[in-house]
């Protein structure tokens, strides 16, 4: 049996064939190595996102949210839920702080869940990954499995917003959060503290429906990356992933820049690190590929 | 009479209070000190965005200026970046504010119909539910036909390379168009979101009357 056992919750973005899916796949090959289990919430479904505001309404969103708490509950009882997705894990924080706090809003969605056939007795921990890497496990413990250090390779940690705001990870600050370089620097590569960019907003989701505004955004992201020297850019969210990386092809074009930067997720750099190879970190579901990164995972490993 | 009528009627001239009544966390605008720090660290008001930063909406919230605020653009520039909530010395929580004004805005049918953001709020939210998950393809699709086949397919075009680039990489699947992943119970989501549309609403219409 495993230490550390939670509900998962993956997310929309994660399955098979989605924006993420390479995400699910090294957070998959990870948890294998530090013996982390996750056993998915039987039909879950979508955290409704921040975007969803304007037909989500306040009772419908934490409704949403309030399912999954009572499917977990139901089916893994006792166990914490963790979410991969930084817009997933904010929802279902934001949704068990609200309900938490008002016993109307508590009564309304028990109300409303009645309807599905749920119930909520006790309310769950919402979890992020990296808050059960840090703090469960512990950068030590962490440290422990890399077999292949990414020796020689300088990483810029864009943290994003919704890992870090309004909730973030304990102990952190809002404005220099530092567990991303330190996660960094445990895979062996080198981090780079004084990237100014790496709590700036990629432009969410406008960069679907005013693209322009975020590739604003992610210019500056990547161009202090690029500036740091660094060759390539880590982060622990999928939307922070998927806009940073795939619209650089575009911003190329409005801004006459050169970027072709990869934007990996922690979880493919520690597999690497941990030995597995670029099928176990998901490299190919790179749009812009880590050459130097597949050069390292091709390598065989000293044990 | 329409719903805007019919608020507009209840609260008169007295707009802070509708907003305190009918918008999410809307009981926090009077705690606005007016210092202007959310709008210094929103990324799309640095860009020059809002007609009406956070503050000043606040402050128009205070000063009785209904239409303007309903029908700005302004909060839709919103991209939940969640840096005024942190930064705000009187803990407003602004992110929320902004979305729960956009959305009253919408519900009563004053938001700008063309920004293309309040699109594509209720484009996600009507797919995410509709079978409980998120279906990135057609998500798409619909954003890029908003204006019609002919502009939908020059959006297409404009975004080849990058669905193409999602779609060799395996994270774009075309095979979503015909189906694509959903939750089973999606009548128990459908009747408890139907459910909780309805509580909320007669909560909501207790206070015009109350």
């Amino acid at each position: 049996m495993s230490k550390h056992e939670y509900a998962f919750y993956p997310g929309c973005s994660s399955q098979k064939g989605a924006s993420a899916s390479n995400y699910l796949t090294s957070v998959e090959a990870m948890c294998k190595t530090l013996d982390v289990k996750l056993t998915e919430i039987p039909d879950w479904n979508c955290c409704g996102a921040s975007i969803g505001y304007a037909e989500a309404g306040e009772l419908p969103r934490h409704v949403l949210n309030a399912r999954n708490f009572a499917l977990s509950e139901q089916n893994l009882p006792g166990q914490e839920i963790v979410a991969t997705c930084a817009a997933c894990w904010l929802g279902a924080r934001e949704t068990r702080e609200r309900l938490t706090h008002s016993d109307t809003l508590m009564a309304d969605t028990r109300e409303a869940l009645k309807e599905a056939g749920l119930t909520i007795n006790e309310m769950p921990e919402i979890r992020h990954m990296v808050e059960v890497l840090i703090e469960d496990l512990g950068f030590e413990e962490m440290a422990k499995h890399v077999v292949r250090p990414l020796e020689g390779m300088k990483i810029a940690g864009y943290v994003g917003c919704q890992t870090n705001r309004p909730f973030g990870v304990a102990g952190e600050s809002f404005e220099n959060p530092v567990y991303l370089d330190k996660m960094v620097e445990m895979v062996g590569a080198e981090p780079i503290p004084e990237y100014e960019q790496k709590v700036t907003c990629c432009g969410g989701a406008l960069a679907f429906s005013e693209p322009e505004k975020a590739q604003a955004q992610i210019k500056d992201i990547v161009e202090s990356a690029y500036d740091h020297g660094a060759e390539m850019i880590v982060t622990p969210c999928p939307l922070c992933q998927a806009n940073v990386e795939i619209y650089q092809g575009q911003i190329n074009k409005r801004y006459g820049t050169k970027f072709d930067i990869p934007v990996m997720y922690y979880s493919q750099l520690m597999v690497v690190a941990y030995g597995g190879d670029a099928k176990a970190a998901a490299l190919n579901g790179q749009v812009i590929k880590a050459r130097r990164l597949e050069e390292i995972a091709a390598k065989p490993v000293k044990r | 009479m329409s719903a805007n009528t019919a608020v507009a009627a209840k609260y008169r001239n007295n707009f802070l209070k509708e907003i305190e009544e009918q918008v999410e966390m809307g009981d926090w605008v009077k705690m606005c000190m007016q210092c202007g720090v959310c709008s210094g660290s929103c990324p799309t008001n640095f860009q020059g965005a809002w007609e009406h930063p956070p503050q000043e909406l606040f402050m128009m919230i205070r000063a009785g200026k209904r239409e303007e605020v309903l029908t700005t653009s302004s909060m839709w520039n919103c991209t939940s970046c969640y840096n005024c909530i942190v930064r705000c010395p009187r803990k407003l929580p602004i992110t929320h504010i902004m979305h729960g004004i956009a959305e009253y805005a919408h519900r009563l049918g004053m938001a700008p119909k063309l920004q293309p953001t309040r699109f594509f709020s209720g484009l996600f939210w009507k797919n995410a539910t509709k079978t409980g998950r998120v279906n990135e393809l057609k998500l798409s699709m619909g954003l890029y036909f908003k204006d019609g086949f002919v502009q939908g397919i020059k959006n297409g075009m404009a975004m080849q390379a990058v669905a193409l680039g999602l779609v060799k990489a395996k994270r774009l699947n075309v095979m979503e168009l015909f189906g694509g992943h959903k939750c089973k119970d999606q009548k128990g989501i459908q009747a408890m979101l139907k459910k909780a549309y309805e509580i909320e609403r007669s909560r909501k219409t207790a206070r015009i009357a109350g």
